[in-house]
């Protein structure tokens, strides 16, 4: 029997029982789908995550007092000295560096705020005018940090949104006094609502400039140095050129971390990444239902076709054609089920892109083909049995069936 | 040397604890040509007599050659390649596959052989026109009548050119006047060359074979022969 010849019997076979073809490839897609759409789901959350932290500026360096080990304790966590502080007079160094276009220092801090008789627990953070461009906020009315010193602390202060209704309501805020601890500044701008990320709402941040900060909690330390580079091919360069000066200004001593936001995004690229992979996995168990399926539709066939089965025999056909054609025939359900499942995938996966716009819902290209391929070996694998058991029949028995 | 050489042929069935003797030593002659008619009540062991002579069963003993070759010893494979070139069958019912067209029916022979589409369409068409068919070459079975399904059955099991043709109550499901019908049909083909054997319950069909062979309890009783075909 040429293959030809096989497909085209195995397709009048499966054609013959429209309805049991039906179910099957039912069955089948809706595996396929599922793996397509939940991954579809799972991708696009990932790259919802991925654009949003590139939103914060692609270029951006982290510098962090002290050297941190991941990887746990280490023989040198126990020997080694309290790391030196990052200074304001080392985000100045860096704001020299020809690589380098913005910088912002951070000093973070809890204090309490306080207009007319409403006080408030807020956050505050000492920063530089640069901070603003950095990390993409705008200001709703009046004006950010001036550009001036680091080590100037001039008394002004940049609620955020929230604090701004709070404490003023309807009111007009800019040139307004505020007490911030013990020291009285003035309001010169509100942010702009909903900036978020690194785990910090702009909303409820009072941002002042960094020496007034560093003032107020009285250190010298900053918490980050937020750096910023001419373009993305300067990043690497930046990065060593930075460390180099710093480490010059402190001796020699490496001890403080530059962290990149590529480190950052590639984290949760990863966690996001496996989230997907275990999501697909879960979905791929239907698909090993659905080839269980496969066997089992293929056993009734071949218990339905018993007679057929003996008469081919009669008329001459060896026991391999018998088996190709079964196999053909739960070849061709899987397949019909994974183009279908595979439609009805991307269909589930537009529909949801249409819900939300937001998620960029495409389901990955390996997990199609994976979800894809799974179908048709799991199809083929369990069509092995019912089509071994097919050319396995006695002839004469299997004829004196009808 | 003739056609079929059985020898000593036994073939035991057991069914549960019991043993049932279907065909105790039975040893026969057929030439090439012939028009044996294999009678006797049920359960004589003719149907098995048959099934062994198309292959679809072995003996437990004894040895059967065919054109004189010794066929008891072939593999599954080998024993369905000599089916398909050499064998023909006919079933009482039918055995039409019920979703293929009488073509398709017919053409199955040639597909399972690996026979390239232009010539089996070709020899269907011929075959079909032959029995008369040729106008329900694309009805399904169900939409065939008795003796039709019967001449599709026939032009199946000679679209191969076999040198056998093997019979199993051909007429058993039709009325006597389709029956004689078809049972003319078979004789045509046996007086053009074909060996035909024919089992039967109908004493009239018995009739008209040139060769009777009587069979109860497993083994061969008579084994009558007619020198002159009736005309």
């Amino acid at each position: 029997m040429s293959p030809a010849d096989t497909l085209r019997f195995a397709t009048r076979a499966a054609l013959g029982y429209p309805l049991r073809t039906a179910l099957m490839v039912l069955a089948m897609s809706i595996g396929v789908a599922a793996v397509v759409m939940l991954t579809a789901l799972g991708d696009g959350a990932r790259r919802y995550v991925v654009d949003e932290f590139s939103a914060l500026g692609a270029n951006l360096l982290i510098v962090l007092p002290g050297r941190t080990e991941t990887g746990g304790v280490n023989p040198g966590s126990f020997v080694s000295s309290t790391p030196r502080d990052l200074t304001n007079d080392d985000a100045a160094a860096l704001l020299r560096l020809p690589l380098v276009l913005r910088v912002a220092p951070l000093a973070v801090g809890n204090s309490e705020i306080s207009v007319g008789g409403r006080l408030r627990e807020v956050m505050v953070v000492g920063t530089s005018a640069d901070y603003l461009d950095i990390r993409g906020f705008g200001v709703a009315s009046g004006q950010f940090l001036p550009r001036e010193d680091f080590g100037r602390a001039s008394a002004v202060a940049v609620i955020g949104e929230t604090i701004r209704a709070e404490l003023f309501g309807n009111q007009n805020a800019i040139g307004r006094m505020i007490r911030l601890g013990d020291h009285r500044l003035r309001v010169i701008g509100t942010m702009g609502p909903a900036g978020r990320g690194l785990g910090m709402n702009s909303d409820e941040l009072v941002l002042v400039p960094v020496a007034t900060a560093q003032a107020m909690f009285n250190t010298n330390a900053l918490f980050r140095i937020m750096v910023e580079t001419r373009g993305r091919e300067a990043l690497a360069p930046a990065q060593r050129q930075l460390e180099a000066l710093l480490k010059a200004r402190r001796d020699g001593e490496f001890d403080f971390t530059v962290i990149t936001q590529d480190a950052v995004l590639g984290t949760f690229d990863r966690i996001l990444g496996a989230l997907t992979l275990g999501v697909a996995g879960i979905a791929a168990i239907s698909l090993a239902v659905a080839g269980i399926l496969v066997m089992n539709v293929m056993l009734v066939a071949v218990t339905q076709r018993t007679g057929e089965i003996g008469l081919l025999k009669a008329l001459g056909a060896s026991g391999r054609a018998i088996r190709l054609a079964f196999l053909t025939e739960a070849g061709l359900l899987s397949l019909a089920g994974a183009l279908a499942g595979f439609a009805l995938g991307h269909a589930g996966a537009w529909a949801i892109r249409l819900a939300f716009p937001a998620l960029p819902a495409w389901p990955p290209d390996w997990a199609v083909a994976a979800a894809v391929g799974t179908a048709l070996g799991t199809g083929l694998l369990f069509g092995v049995m019912p089509a071994r058991r097919a050319a396995a029949l006695d002839p004469v028995q299997a004829l004196m069936k009808r | 040397m003739a056609q079929i050489e059985l020898d000593g042929i036994n073939r035991i069935f057991q069914l549960g604890d019991s043993q049932v003797h279907a065909l105790r030593d039975v040893s026969l002659r057929i030439e090439a040509g012939e028009y044996v008619a294999v009678m006797g009540p049920s359960g004589s062991g003719k149907s098995t007599l048959l099934n062994l002579l198309g292959l679809l069963d072995r003996p437990n003993a004894g040895h059967y050659r065919l054109e004189g070759r010794d066929v008891t010893t072939l593999s599954a494979d080998e024993q369905a390649a000599v089916r398909s070139a050499r064998i023909g069958f006919v079933f009482q019912s039918f055995h039409l596959v019920p979703r293929l067209t009488a073509a398709e029916n017919v053409a199955l022979p040639l597909m399972l052989a690996g026979i390239p589409p232009q010539e089996r369409t070709s020899r269907v068409t011929q075959a079909l026109k032959d029995f008369g068919l040729e106008p329900r070459a694309h009805h399904r079975p169900e939409e065939l009548s008795g003796g039709q399904r019967q001449r599709v059955a026939i032009a199946r099991a000679t679209i191969m050119r076999p040198a056998l043709l093997l019979a199993d109550e051909p007429t058993g499901n039709l009325d006597r006047a389709t029956g004689q019908e078809v049972t003319a049909l078979l004789e045509d083909l046996n007086a053009a060359g074909m060996t035909l054997i024919v089992v039967t319950h109908d004493p009239s069909m018995g009739e008209r074979a040139r060769r009777r062979v009587l069979m109860e309890d497993g083994a061969i009783q008579h084994d009558l022969r007619r020198d002159a075909a009736p005309s």
